[in-house]
């Protein structure tokens, strides 16, 4: 349930914090639109929506407002998440935030000139960076605001307190998972500050959605959270279907579901091995990747891919479950049990893995929600709040399951959060193999569906309507819509723009790993160098999904 | 237990070519260094897990140290913002060195013609062998790996062959 409201750009500020304190205290996501390029003129040529979801976690609010000057109040001193989002919308768009504490790029590097998602910008032009930002000016804001350092007269920066060593994790490291660089200042093996730059990864996924049709974009979402690349294709059609008011069969529904939670574990197998590696549990990682090559080869076998599956299409997806799949999925299902009861006999009452994990990088619940964590890295904390439950989809409601939480909202709560969930879900594929509905599963559509093959090259209306489809792409009805779902990193959701063609006017991704990260330095500082790497590792960041 | 092989007759000597020598060894004793940006080194994690199992092939010691490696694996998409960063790891790597580009991203940008990707790694570094792929099968990695050690073994690469590369970064 959710409700559109338009708000004059001077009013932002006091609007949304009167919306905070009637209870919408969680900022799922900011962005812009730029009208310049749309059928209709609009009020004014650039637009920003602000959406937010009520601390009941039920509905959810769109807040627009036109830009007369390219310039509006912050809100980051409402919502700590707000920083990174205003920051990006700042990199992509040019729109600049009055009192925003450090309004800088961040997914863009530094040398980039121009705003690449405003529709001027050509999609191809590329940029060179030539030098890596030293990210030495945001440590000493960092440094100055904690008291490290102190500003001398002519406006330089010298150290007034501890001996200080400066280390920069990544963005070339295995602990540092590839693409995320972490820049710290260390008393000893203590973090005092920490200032993260993210980016690396950042492949123009909003942009690219521009010169695409609907059923194009799909093989990108894949790529976003490449760990899971079927819940990322389900977040976007599902709100693709929406706009274009289309139900699924029942069929396709609890064919999604199951896959969702399919790749919910996928997700988490490579998540729990990852950070057990980072604790130097090497053992584990075979223990949970063998179940995972299982999971690829039943994936290859019913979608062609290992990792990249691509599998679902408006309106349904790309073909039905093979014959023998359900004993299939049996066997891997019994895998995954084995993989992961061997490896809880490792850990589970382990003393090292105890005194790594527990009250080691700990997130409290307020301000997890405060920076718009979400998740298992939320749930963690102790709040229950799971899509699945709160808002369910495809059926969610008529499974049974139970949604895990922490207490502490440390490492060892977001490992066993994740652990446990993987139970869950093999409870709720159980249960959907079980009743799974008779009957087709894609929707009978000719304006959104591809014809049987049958028709195409036996009719001319057939051929015609396949041609449609495939060159124009599917028609979504002209306006803006945002949907989510429960991915593995918690609330994955799409806000789309439609102009009524087959092609987004504009996409954008709430990414789960994006508000997480930003999140980040603030949990790691005080704590020792070691355990910085854990708490990374624990949070899960996807860099394709973050950086998108 | 006799080490010596009972066959031949004692103190006998190999004559050989010591390039061939040469190439013998570093056929089996490849460092690879991983530099894994995005999905395909989910795939390159696969290659290292057990059911492909690069040790196999004696190319395991995976090296997370440029200075300690001399196969630089590049696997995932570089974007521009990437593009220093891979290039002085590729410095920082000793002579004599090879490049794997695995997947379409490394070797041509892949899908994302777009203004954050760099349209190929070999842009700014030179690539001995190219993998296709979006993500490459971990099976096309070993082959791209077999190829190189047999490459090695038969003294295909110059070593002065990449003398005259020029790419974007260089001169700057
Ligand atoms: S080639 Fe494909 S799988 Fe590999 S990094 Fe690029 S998009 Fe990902």
């Amino acid at each position: 349930m959710f409700e559109k409201m338009i708000v004059l750009s001077d009013e932002i500020h006091a609007f949304i914090k009167s919306k905070y304190d009637e209870g919408f205290n969680y900022l799922l996501d900011i962005t812009a639109i730029d009208y310049s390029d749309y059928i209709t003129q609009q009020e004014k040529d650039f637009a920003l929506v602000y959406i937010l979801r009520h601390e009941s976690f039920k509905n959810y609010i769109v807040i627009k407002t036109y830009l007369h000057e390219l310039e509006i109040e912050t809100i980051s001193d409402i919502f700590k998440g707000a920083n990174w989002l205003e920051r990006e919308v700042y990199d992509q768009y040019g729109i600049s935030f009055k009192n925003h504490p450090n309004l800088r790029r961040v997914l863009n590097h530094k040398e980039f000139v121009g705003h690449p998602l405003r529709k001027s910008y050509p999609i191809t032009k590329g940029q060179i960076l030539h030098e890596t930002d030293d990210l030495i000016d945001e440590m000493n804001h960092r440094l100055l605001s904690k008291g490290l350092v102190c500003k001398t007269d002519n406006g330089l920066f010298s150290e007034c307190s501890k001996d200080l060593m400066f280390l920069n994790l990544g963005p070339s490291h295995p602990a540092s998972h590839g693409t995320i660089r972490t820049y710290v200042a260390l008393d000893g093996e203590t973090v005092e500050a920490a200032v993260s730059e993210i980016g690396y990864l950042h492949r123009g996924f909003e942009k690219s959605c521009e010169n695409h049709t609907y059923n194009q974009i799909i093989p990108y979402t894949d790529r976003l959270n490449y760990c899971s690349a079927i819940s990322n294709n389900i977040a976007f059609v599902k709100t693709v279907e929406e706009m274009l008011g289309v139900t699924l069969s029942e069929r396709a529904q609890a064919i999604r579901v199951m896959l969702l939670e399919l790749s919910r574990i996928e997700d988490h197998v490579v998540c729990l091995a990852a950070v057990l590696v980072d604790m130097g549990g090497l053992t584990n990682y075979w223990y949970m990747y063998n179940p995972r090559e299982d999971i690829y080869d039943l994936l290859s076998k019913l979608t062609g891919a290992r990792l990249t599956n691509s599998y679902m299409r408006v309106g349904g997806m790309a073909n039905d479950l093979y014959e023998g799949f359900e004993e299939d999925l049996k066997a891997v299902i019994k895998k995954i049990q084995h993989g992961v009861e061997q490896t809880l006999a490792l850990i589970k009452h382990n003393r090292i893995f105890h005194d790594r994990t527990q009250n080691v990088g700990v997130i409290s619940a307020e301000d997890a929600l405060n920076y718009a964590i979400t998740g298992p890295n939320l749930r963690a904390t102790g709040v229950a709040f799971d899509m699945r439950k709160d808002t369910p989809y495809y059926g969610y409601e008529n499974y049974e399951f139970d949604v895990v939480v922490g207490s502490v909202g440390d490492v060892y709560d977001r490992v066993m959060v994740r652990f446990a969930e993987i139970d869950e879900s093999i409870k709720i594929i159980k249960q959907v193999m079980e009743n799974l509905p008779e009957g087709d599963v894609n929707v009978k559509d000719a304006s959104v569906t591809l014809p049987d093959k049958e028709a195409v090259y036996g009719t001319i209306e057939g051929a015609m309507n396949q041609f449609k489809l495939i060159y124009e792409g599917v028609k979504v009805p002209v306006g803006e819509h945002y949907s989510a779902l429960e991915a593995t990193n918690g609330e994955l959701g799409f806000f789309i723009v439609s102009d009524g063609s087959g092609t987004p006017y504009k996409v954008k991704v709430k990414a789960p790993s994006f508000t997480a990260m930003s999140a980040y330095p603030e949990i790691i500082e005080g704590s020792q160098l070691a355990d910085a790497i854990l708490t990374l590792g624990s949070l899960n960041i996807i860099a394709g999904e973050m950086d998108r | 237990m006799e080490l010596s092989n009972p066959s031949l007759p004692n103190n006998i000597a190999i004559t050989t070519k010591l390039d061939e020598a040469i190439g013998w060894a570093r056929e089996s004793s490849l460092w690879p260094m991983i530099f894994g940006t995005a999905c395909c080194a989910i795939e390159f994690m696969s290659v290292a897990a057990s059911k492909y199992d690069i040790s196999r092939f004696g190319a395991e010691v995976v090296r997370f140290s440029p200075r300690q490696a001399d196969l630089l694996i590049v696997s995932g998409t570089v974007t521009y913002k990437q593009g220093p960063i891979l290039k002085q790891i590729y410095d920082q790597m000793s002579e004599p060195k090879w490049v794997i580009s695995m997947g379409a991203c490394a070797c041509s940008g892949g899908f994302y013609d777009n203004y954050t990707t760099m349209q190929g790694i070999d842009q700014i570094i030179p690539v001995d062998l190219y993998v296709g792929g979006c993500p490459p099968r971990p099976e096309a990695l070993l082959d791209a790996l077999l190829t190189l050690q047999k490459d090695l073994r038969t003294n295909k690469y110059n070593p002065n062959r990449h003398e005259n590369f020029k790419g974007l970064l260089d001169n700057v």
